[in-house]
């Protein structure tokens, strides 16, 4: 019992970083139709200029803030320059874009910082916290709450600020939107770069365990696309909720069927890609998109 | 596009060519001709399934992958010559390639993009844990084969005559398959499924067999490059390698047969270029490619030519839009 606690707590810590970036993938998605390939190259780099901060004798949390205005800008960037051009193409041609990213940002960081893996601190203790009698990382505990603290910003930002509402509205229909004087391309960008804090955030807090290196973020992206796929590509909440569950049923399958441990762990994310695929396309919350044809 | 002659002349001159080269140039550069010809039959295949049937896939690596074990398992542990091999990894292929196939044809476009994209990346990991039959991250060592029946030619010669032997094949197979009645199906779902489907073609067939048969393609490019390196690892086979095929496919031009050819070349020199720079150089300068070619040239290398020979034989006519059309008509528009 001690150890399934343990085991669900661990996997709520994992599914955090896999909620903030599927949330990351939906966000995009919702607002531009385009799922980010490059998503988890994107926080990988800004992971390494938070090191490189860090080496520069920056203390942890001005490092950690000035990673997440510099994933900001640049998620910004991208879009006007890279994403901007192909917009209203087909898919297959933004699907190729984001490789296109994917592939250079992971190639710049292996020249610029190299492939040896870099050790990255964790800003939590070291010390296990204790619970009853069953201990947690300090960690994983730090993880989810950052996590939890992130995702509620968001909620506050889209809920509350007009500019929130102005860029739901840029998503959900561009054209009144502009009638009624909302810059729907400048909202789009933001969007983006909002999407890069995410992945900045899960990257920064799962280079802690992993160690820092360019290939880190493959496996946390399959996951997020395992989590967007279940709660929905068309809803950011289950998106969240779904990358939690994909942390926990990591976890637990890791721990509990033997022949599987954590030697296949990308086939269990491919295979509950599939079966939720096939069972329910659209996700546990999202909703059909019919199209006139 | 005028009599067909010409193109015959054209294609029997290359090939002419393509048989003398390997008595003039070193046995490295000859090896790296050979896997040029091995990425055009992949390429090929995932041409088939991305350029003219419009559907994605963003892990042909794993079919590239399936082809070579498949084929170094059998000369390994079972000592088979490794020319049945070929025919076996294809046909395995096509089995599990039209299997997946049956369940991807519900997801449409980003959602088999994402599929196929977690199959790549999982498939270094499953090769791993079947390490009794894989050699786990070792890999299979394997023997270059040699010449038959005292043919003077050494294995790099055989080997390089081999795999133009299949391309040829494979190439003027799936001309004649896209030409044909079953090509004009094949398109028609691609450019809308809806009236195809209204004009009686079994659009779900049609998508698994392509997938199918794309795979097939890509099994047996697969099991070549197992006898031309004479190695087999896990790690070789990952999501780049899959990313490799999509770039190849795009940059020689997609719904081109000829494109197949031009992307094969494009993705075996240009990292050897670029290697001198630095290690990454080679991917940075493949994502800036591929960009670029996404905002100036969609139709690939083919289309460009394609463009042009229309543009140089009219030059006295005003190119019409009608002119424009017939030059992107090949030209996919998946949606």
């Amino acid at each position: 019992m001690e150890i399934f606690v343990q085991q669900v707590v661990s996997g709520l810590a994992t599914g955090g970083i896999y909620a903030a970036l599927a949330l990351a993938l939906v966000m995009i998605y919702q607002a531009t139709d385009v799922v980010n390939f490059a998503q988890g190259e994107m926080a990988m780099f800004a992971t390494y200029l938070c090191w490189t901060m860090l080496n520069a004798g920056v203390p942890y949390w001005g490092a950690f803030v000035g990673t997440l205005v510099l994933a900001f800008l640049g998620g910004v960037i991208v879009e006007r320059v890279v994403i901007r051009p192909v917009e209203g193409a087909p898919i297959l041609s933004i699907v190729i874009v984001t490789l296109g990213l994917l592939v250079i940002f992971n190639s710049v960081a292996g020249w610029i910082w190299s492939y040896v893996q870099k050790p990255f601190p964790s800003p939590f203790p070291s010390t296990p916290v204790k619970a009853g009698n069953i201990f947690f990382g300090s960690h994983d505990i730090g993880q989810i709450f950052v996590t939890l603290i992130v995702l509620a910003c968001i909620w506050m930002f889209f809920k509350f600020t007009p500019l929130g509402l102005a860029m739901r509205a840029a998503a959900h229909n561009p054209v009144s939107s502009r009638l009624v004087g909302i810059r729907v391309g400048w909202m789009l960008a933001m969007g983006w770069g909002l999407a890069a804090v995410f992945g900045a955030v899960a990257g920064m807090m799962v280079a802690p365990v992993l160690t820092l290196e360019p290939n880190m973020m493959g496996g946390v992206q399959i996951y997020a696309f395992a989590g967007a796929t279940l709660g929905g590509f068309t809803s950011p909440g289950g998106a969240v909720l779904g990358g939690f569950i994909v942390g926990v049923v990591e976890n637990l399958v890791g721990t509990y069927v033997s022949f599987i441990g954590t030697e296949l762990k990308f086939t269990v994310a491919l295979g509950m890609i599939i079966v939720v695929l096939l069972v329910k396309p659209t996700g546990l919350f999202g909703t059909r998109i019919v199209k006139r044809v | 596009m005028g009599s067909r002659a010409p193109r015959v002349l054209l294609v029997l001159a290359i090939l002419a060519v393509a048989c003398v080269l390997p008595f003039t140039v070193s046995n490295f550069r000859l090896f790296q001709f050979t896997q040029v010809y091995i990425y055009a039959i992949a390429i090929l295949g995932l041409n088939m399934l991305t350029g003219y049937n419009g559907q994605f896939s963003l892990g042909h690596g794993a079919f590239y992958a399936m082809g070579a074990y498949v084929s170094a398992i059998m000369m390994d542990k079972w000592n088979i010559h490794y020319a049945w091999t070929i025919p076996v990894a294809g046909v395995l292929c096509l089995i599990v390639g039209f299997l997946f196939g049956l369940p991807a044809l519900r997801l449409e476009g980003l959602y088999l993009a994402l599929a196929t994209f977690s199959l790549a990346l999982a498939v270094p990991q499953i090769l791993k844990y079947f390490e009794h039959w894989t050699g786990g991250s070792q890999g299979l060592v394997l023997s270059k084969p040699g010449a038959p029946f005292g043919i003077k030619l050494n294995p790099d010669q055989w080997l390089y005559f081999v795999t133009l032997a299949v391309m040829a094949l494979l190439f003027w197979l799936s001309a004649n398959l896209l030409r044909g009645r079953v090509g004009r199906a094949i398109v028609a779902i691609r450019d809308n499924h809806i009236a195809a489907e209204a004009m009686g073609v079994n659009t779900s067939l049609y998508k698994s067999l392509v997938f199918g048969v794309s795979a097939a393609y890509t099994g047996v490019a697969g099991a070549l490059s197992a006898s031309a390196i004479a190695y087999v690892a896990p790690d070789s086979f990952n999501i780049f390698l899959s990313i490799t095929l999509l770039i190849g496919a795009v940059i020689g031009g997609l719904a081109s047969i000829s494109g197949a050819v031009f992307g094969a070349f494009f993705i075996q020199f240009v990292p050897n270029w670029a290697q001198d720079i630095s290690k990454a150089a080679p991917w940075a300068i493949f994502g800036i490619f591929l960009i670029v070619f996404m905002y100036v040239m969609p139709f690939g290398i083919a289309g460009a030519i394609r463009l042009l020979w229309i543009r140089t034989r009219r030059s006295r006519v005003a190119l019409t839009p009608e002119a424009r059309d017939t030059a992107h008509s090949q030209a996919p528009r998946t949606t």
